[in-house]
């Protein structure tokens, strides 16, 4: 058979124009809690008078968000497994970490491998932002009152890291590089959505900071939609 | 006699400066308790300005240890410095003036390892090195106030050690051995973040010496979690445990020390018994500061007090254990101080 060069060229636009219109599937859930959480510390914001005024109620620890409807919010949901040998854009736009009344928004938040990660300074007070990342490069920059912005690379997926401030120690934020772009943090109502993903068979992880991750295995087919909750529970007590 | 010649003022500025090296321990200390290491990113600027022109307003949270810290260590350093220059100057001793030059050293490669802390973002060992040096520094800055003290210059007994103060010595020394052994290892347990490994004092995990197992590490854990502290590692609880062992044989070595100089009160020198009460109070405290550190979960002023008072039961000693070995030493015939030019 001969394969000509301009049969290679329609069966390229073929297989791009059926990819850009099949629609993928999608994968919704909601992120349940059982049990009680921890007694949620109270931040004391004092030692900083801009950080104390900037709340004007009391401050909670948000290492356990548990949501009015018994779910839990900042939990990292992504594809861990089924990707594999493919690869996806990585976005221009960055993705925002803001330094605002002394802690990071977000808490909990992903983002791809080489897409910009704009780091802001919304507080009149200096912060460092210190990336206790293990395969990435580690990095502890300053971001003085004078500095509104600053703008990061992780290069290399890893697994979800720690970003804090030293000088305010309540302050820590969560992230997970992937090498694609389907993960999301549950809201606050608990729920995630993973868009657009590829026909095929998943492992899709959820990931607490202060929880054992879970993992679920799934497939999806074309324009299909799953529902796919996951239930945490508090460690239970050992005799 | 050569202690007429002794030069007060300049035993009194290495007494001062070895106080305040023992000040320096306390302040580094509150850096390490409060997790501020890296609160100032930049070294040896201050979030790029020079560091005594960092303004005190802007000095809040962790940046008011850390800071604090470096300014701190400044002024010890520029003592050190004055100190080393006036027994240059006027000590002929080669070994006393040897000992302030290295002293000089000690405070400089500090200053380098506390800026590496910075740069490298806390690598467990330099964080280890610099704390174990913070130790070795206060001994040597005390062995220069020692050295200058009129009792260093006078003879300091007239007969010579019997053969049970000999055996003393060599306690004495042990013991200094296993303080200072003890203090490395609790600077391995603040930097490794083992410090509260176990939440119960005096026993660890519900038994005086529990065995490390998936379930205990498991209970322990969960304990944590209700506290909102991370998880820890069997490791962790390992480093934790040889510390409470440490402070078994350290305080064994200092009883039965203290209690020796006790039996041997009349050969000893009022100056050396004068230290046992004081030396026993340390011991007390420590154990307590020790057991209020893992009861009030750090609380940073207890912890950084157990980390000082330390510093202090170990530079006690390390005086109490040179003053034992100037027993029945004979006055140097050459005059220690020389006329000030």
């Amino acid at each position: 058979m001969l394969i000509t060069k301009r049969s290679l060229l329609i069966l390229g636009f073929f297989s791009i124009a059926t990819g850009l219109l099949a629609e993928g599937g999608t994968i919704k859930g909601t992120i349940h809690f059982e049990g009680a959480g921890p007694k949620l510390r109270t931040v004391k914001m004092d030692a900083d008078p801009v950080c104390k005024a900037s709340h004007d109620g009391p401050v909670y620890s948000e290492t356990v968000v548990i949501n009015d409807n018994s779910t839990l919010m900042n939990v990292l949901v992504s594809i861990e497994a089924g990707l594999e040998g493919q690869t996806f854009p990585v976005p221009e736009e960055p993705v925002v970490l803001d330094q605002t009344g002394c802690r990071y928004e977000p808490h909990v938040w992903g983002a791809m491998a080489g897409q910009p990660v704009e780091i802001r300074n919304s507080d009149r007070t200096l912060h460092n932002v210190h990336a206790l990342s293990v395969v990435n490069p580690q990095f502890n920059m300053a971001m003085p009152k004078i500095v509104r912005k600053k703008t990061r690379i992780f290069k290399k997926p890893e697994d979800v890291f720690a970003i804090k401030c030293d000088v305010h120690p309540w302050m820590k934020t969560w992230v997970g590089i992937f090498d694609h772009p389907f993960f999301a943090t549950s809201d606050t109502g608990g729920s995630y959505t993973l868009a657009d993903l590829p026909t095929g068979s998943y492992t899709v992880r959820a990931w607490h900071e202060r929880l054992p991750a879970m993992t679920q295995k799934i497939t999806i087919k074309e324009g299909e939609t799953i529902t796919l909750d996951f239930t945490f529970e508090p460690p239970k007590k050992k005799k | 006699m050569v202690g007429a010649e002794h030069n007060r003022p300049l035993h009194l500025f290495a007494t001062f400066t070895a106080a305040a090296a023992l000040g320096l321990i306390f302040v580094g200390g509150l850096v390490t308790s409060t997790g501020s290491g890296l609160s100032v990113p930049d070294w040896p600027n201050t979030y790029g300005r020079f560091m005594f022109t960092f303004p005190l307003s802007d000095m809040v949270c962790g940046i008011r240890y850390e800071h604090s810290h470096r300014l701190f260590a400044s002024a010890v350093g520029l003592l050190t410095l004055i100190l080393a220059y006036w027994l240059w100057r006027t000590d002929r001793r080669t070994w006393v003036r040897s000992l302030g030059l290295v002293a000089v050293g000690a405070v400089v490669i500090q200053g380098l390892l506390g800026g590496l802390t910075v740069i490298y973002l806390l690598p467990t060992p330099v964080s280890v090195a610099h704390a174990t040096l913070a130790q070795t520094f206060l001994l040597l800055v005390i062995a220069l106030a020692y050295a200058t003290s009129r009792e260093f210059h006078q003879q300091s007994s007239p007969a010579p050690v019997s053969a049970e103060i000999a055996r003393m010595r060599l306690w004495v020394l042990g013991t200094l051995l296993l303080i200072y052994l003890q203090l490395i290892l609790g600077a391995i347990m603040r930097h490794t973040g083992s410090g509260l490994a176990f939440l119960d004092f005096p026993l660890a995990g519900g038994e005086f010496w529990p065995s490390l197992d998936a379930q205990l590490l498991d209970r322990i854990n969960w304990a944590r979690w209700q506290l909102e502290l991370p998880e820890i590692t069997r490791n962790q609880m390992l480093i934790h445990l040889l510390h409470r062992a440490g402070a078994v044989l350290v305080t064994g070595g200092l009883v039965v020390t203290l209690t020796k100089s006790w039996k041997h009160r009349r050969s000893l020198p009022a100056t050396l018994l004068r230290m046992v009460p004081a030396l026993a109070i340390l011991l007390v405290i420590q154990i307590t500061l020790g057991a209020m550190t893992v009861l009030s979960l750090k609380q940073h002023i207890i912890t950084t007090g157990h980390v000082a008072n330390g510093a202090g039961l170990l530079g006690l000693w390390f005086l109490f254990t040179m003053r034992l070995y100037r027993l029945g030493a004979k006055a140097s015939n050459t005059p220690a101080v020389s006329i000030q030019v």
